[in-house]
């Protein structure tokens, strides 16, 4: 197995009555992308001040490469953080920002510039070195940050939403750089974003967390077809939600009636236990509901859209009862157009239809 | 827009005080310098100038350096203590120059209170003379200009990134280091500032010399006032205005070769600060000497063993706190302790005695007070809407338009800041006196326009710099003409400003004495003109009623004011 890089024991962090981190373990691997994703006020960004030694826990422990820094400063702990806001010295020139952390580390100068030079190679940004930060631009303001942070190679780089401020555009380019970076110095890195597409390109495991405690922790593929809960269904990506009924339960495979519909169907579990009389919500996400014949719902078209290589197509289904659907398709040029109203028949197949506990996580 | 603002400077500001320069050089007989050959012929004026820098310099050092960690903890903590903090700061800003020196008085006289502490601890057999001399004008002085010192600090400060310390201990720095080479560096502009409005300030400061300073601490502007009262002397007053104009400017001279003087303005947000002018060996220098003083710091709590070294970084120390409050007890204590002796039959010695209210009687009953109390708030609110006129518009020119040298005008806007206000009042007396202004309400309300119109530009152009001048778009696009666009919506939003920049006029007019000392006297003076003659006179309870009644009303202004920042901050 591979050694931890990180790993924290039962933390807990209370403001007052208010519980920003309930106790939650978890473990990073060595050269493990994980992402902290969740809403805002979902305590992302307090778990990631404590690992900084920002914040100071109320409980628990945090072990970084095995050795218990719980009680010790920032500045002893081997991370490295990249702020929201870059939080770059104004005072200082980019190149005695890169070179702080060394000092701080009593590097030797010719190694130190040595070092910084590096840096600013592998960010792309190597005339910069004069400069002041206030003449960079946001996305070079950004990488700068970066650089600060991987020239003392620490342990685990932190980074707290480090492209919120930038634009869709830059954003892109910034995260593959981000990985490449990851993958040149195989570095361990802690990534807190609310943005779920961000989170799902660029980690390789997510911790979606939700109210103070983890929703689940997996692959972006774990947390995207198997979601635990109908939260982290809902956070990640679009889907669609029956409330159904389990009838029978073999191995993977459920028997479920839709609530609505009174129609027996064929769903697979979240891998949580189920059993038999249990209601559960039934996900299907809009790519796997099929408009064709025979399917197992029908309903009436109330709007197109085409969004680039995605045409959405929002449903009202006919029974009652029955939330509004919508189902995707690439975008296919010369294919006859849909119309407003036009009646379509929707189905699913059974390994596209996930059952998840209806309410709370047992 | 400008024009009036423009016009009140040029006819009350630059007139008068060219007039007083030139009656420096102009004899009865046209040109001379005879009167600057006095001035030279023997050591006495030098030494009086010799004595006012010294006891300025000392003064702005003690400020600075007590005034900083007091200026950082209000930086640092919580919403609500930092609202607590600054009250004691404001309170002490604005209680009168005159109520705090003549507190001094009351407490360092042979029955004040520290006298009368230290025999009953058997400390000393007998009182001490604690009057009179460099020591007490210091305290005086101190107790006068840290309030500013603190704010001007304060300024820079809260525009300091809360991160960049804590990224610097993410990056390895201990926290002595994070002080002093990311802190410290970012906050030296407000410590440039705060130095040079501290040192200005006390080189034209009378009050304080003249009340608790013995002959030898007589400072410049006390001889201007001698020639001016005493032997009518225009021309030796002049020459001496001159030699402070001198100083002052040959001091902004170096603070702008330094630091360069855009610093001092408030847009000295560090993320624009220019990279200092100084050359590259002093620049290294320093920055190995903030290395060795982090390291050392660093050294210094790392001796300390006991010390929890996991709290919470962003908690100040307990050793700051109780500096900080040590700090504003004795800034604030004097004030609040004269307040039991204006109820005491004892007089004003300590501990007070029996309760009466004969003394708040006295001088409800006697016509000069009340008479003054009326000429100061007419005259206040008089100025304050004056300002707020000429001011606003200004404020709206320079903010909204792109005139060239907007530099220059807000440099010549600001000048009555940079004038000692000593100058400018023995110019306008000058001038009024041939114009019959004297003792007018009018020419009191001119004069304090004078010095009050900087500020409420100064509070404005922060206001409008803040204000989203898209809601004007917005409001002319729903189809408001821009007259219905300033009533509905522009002055609506910038109402809580102007209060504030209103209350800041009225203030500095209410408690202007400087102007008021030769514009008016009698049942003409105004209430600190009427408060510096009694105490120059007599230091008698019936001054520390009036005290009390100045401390509780400012503290009600700064209660208001304070309140209507926040509604406008919640906006």
């Amino acid at each position: 197995m591979v050694s931890s890089s990180l790993r924290i024991h039962a933390l807990c962090k209370r403001y007052g009555d208010f519980v920003a981190l309930a106790p939650t373990s978890l473990e990073v691997a060595k050269g493990e992308f994980l992402t902290l994703l969740g809403p805002s006020g979902s305590g992302k960004t307090t778990l990631l001040s404590l690992i900084a030694g920002l914040a100071h826990p109320d409980e628990g422990q945090i072990l970084i490469d095995d050795t218990d820094v719980t009680r010790s400063p920032a500045y002893a702990r081997d991370i490295g953080v990249v702020f929201q806001n870059y939080a770059l010295f104004p005072h200082m020139t980019i190149e005695d920002n890169i070179a702080f952390p060394l000092k701080m580390r009593k590097v030797s100068d010719a190694e130190a510039r040595r070092r910084t030079a590096e840096a600013l190679e592998t960010v792309c940004l190597p005339h910069v070195a004069k400069r002041y930060p206030r003449e960079l631009s946001g996305g070079q303001q950004q990488r700068i940050a970066l650089a600060r942070c991987i020239v003392y190679r620490p342990a685990i780089i932190l980074m707290d939403e480090p492209l919120g401020a930038l634009d869709k555009k830059l954003r892109d380019q910034m995260q593959l750089e981000i990985k490449r970076i990851h993958r040149e110095l195989g570095t361990t890195i802690v990534y807190v974003t609310h943005d779920q597409e961000e989170a799902m390109t660029m980690s390789d495991r997510i911790c979606l967390m939700n109210a103070g405690a983890i929703e689940q922790l997996g692959t972006p593929q774990d947390l995207y077809f198997r979601p635990r809960s109908v939260f982290v269904a809902d956070f990640l990506g679009e889907s669609n939600l029956l409330s159904a009924t389990v009838r029978g339960v073999d191995g993977e495979g459920l028997d479920i009636v839709l609530t609505e519909q009174a129609s027996a169907s064929r769903a697979v579990g979240n891998g949580s236990r189920f059993a038999t009389g249990e209601p559960v919500k039934v996900m299907v996400r809009p790519q796997n509901l099929v408009v064709g014949e025979g399917g197992q719902l029908s309903g009436r078209l109330t709007d197109v859209m085409i969004s680039g290589s995605l045409t959405r197509l929002y449903i009202a289904p006919e029974t009652a009862g029955l939330p509004q659907l919508v189902a995707a398709h690439p975008t296919r040029s010369g294919s006859a157009p849909y119309e407003i109203g036009q009646r379509l028949s929707l189905g699913w197949h059974a390994a596209d239809a996930v059952a998840i506990h209806d309410g709370k996580e047992t | 827009m400008g024009a009036p603002l423009v016009l009140l400077l040029v006819l009350f500001l630059v007139y008068p005080v060219g007039q007083l320069l030139l009656l420096s050089v102009y004899g009865d007989n046209g040109f001379t310098l005879a009167q600057y050959r006095q001035l030279f012929a023997s050591s006495v004026y030098l030494d009086v100038l010799l004595i006012t820098l010294k006891i300025s310099l000392v003064t702005t050092l003690i400020c600075v350096v007590t005034g900083y960690p007091i200026a950082y903890l209000i930086s640092v903590v919580g919403k609500e203590r930092k609202a607590t903090l600054l009250f004691w700061v404001l309170l002490s800003f604005w209680t009168s120059f005159l109520v705090r020196a003549f507190a001094w008085i009351v407490l360092l006289g042979r029955n004040g209170v520290i006298n009368k502490t230290l025999v009953s601890l058997g400390i000393i057999s007998s009182p001490a003379n604690l009057l009179y001399n460099f020591g007490s004008v210091l305290v005086g002085m101190v107790n006068a200009l840290l309030p500013l010192a603190v704010l001007t600090m304060l300024s820079v400060m809260e525009n300091i990134d809360r991160n960049l310390p804590r990224a610097a201990a993410t990056l390895g720095a201990r926290p002595g280091m994070a002080f002093w080479k990311i802190y410290f560096p970012l906050s030296l502009p407000g410590v440039a500032a705060a130095g040079i409005m501290v040192f200005v300030t006390a080189i034209g400061f009378f009050i304080v010399p003249a009340l608790l300073g013995g002959r030898r601490e007589t400072m410049i502007t006390q001889l201007i006032i001698d020639q001016v009262q005493q032997t009518m002397n225009w021309g030796f007053a002049g020459a001496i205005s001159v030699l402070l104009l001198v100083v002052v400017l040959i001091v902004f001279a170096a603070y702008d070769r330094l630091l360069g003087l855009s610093t001092m303005t408030g847009a000295s947000a560090p993320s624009n600060a220019k990279p200092s002018r100084l050359s590259g060996p002093v620049v290294r220098a320093g920055d190995a000497l903030l290395t060795l003083l982090g390291a050392i710091s660093d050294r210094i709590v790392l001796l300390w063993p006991s010390r929890r070294r996991d709290r919470n970084s962003d908690q100040a120390g307990m050793g700051l706190q109780a500096f900080v409050w040590t700090m504003l007890l004795i800034i604030s204590a004097p004030t609040i302790l004269m307040i039991p002796l204006s109820f005491g039959t004892g007089g004003l010695n300590w501990p007070p005695q029996g309760f009466t209210l004969h003394w708040y009687e006295t001088v409800l009953n006697s016509s000069v007070w009340t008479q003054a109390m009326l000429r100061s708030l007419l005259v206040g609110i008089g100025t304050g809407l004056l300002a707020m006129l000429i001011g606003t518009p200004a404020a709206f020119l320079l903010v909204r338009s792109d005139i060239r040298g907007k530099a220059a005008w807000l440099a010549f806007i600001l000048s009555p800041i940079v004038v000692p206000r000593m100058i400018i009042a023995v110019g306008l007396f000058y001038v009024f006196a041939r114009m019959g202004l004297v003792g007018s309400a009018v020419g009191l309300i001119l004069g304090h326009t004078v010095v009050a119109v900087p500020y409420v530009v100064m509070t404005m152009m922060a206001v409008l710099r803040n204000y989203d001048t898209r809601l004007d778009q917005a409001a002319q696009s729903l189809g408001a003409r821009p007259f219905a666009t300033l009533r509905f919506v522009t002055f609506p939003i910038l109402g809580a400003g102007m209060m504030s920049s209103f209350l800041f006029a009225f203030a500095t007019s209410f408690d202007e004495l400087t102007i008021a000392l030769f514009a008016t006297g009698g049942l003409n003076a105004t209430l600190p003109k009427q408060f510096w003659d009694e105490v120059t006179l007599q230091v008698s309870p019936s001054i520390a009623a009036v005290s009390t009644c100045l401390f509780v009303f400012m503290g009600l202004l700064i209660f208001v004011a304070e309140r209507l920042r926040r509604r406008a901050a919640a906006r």
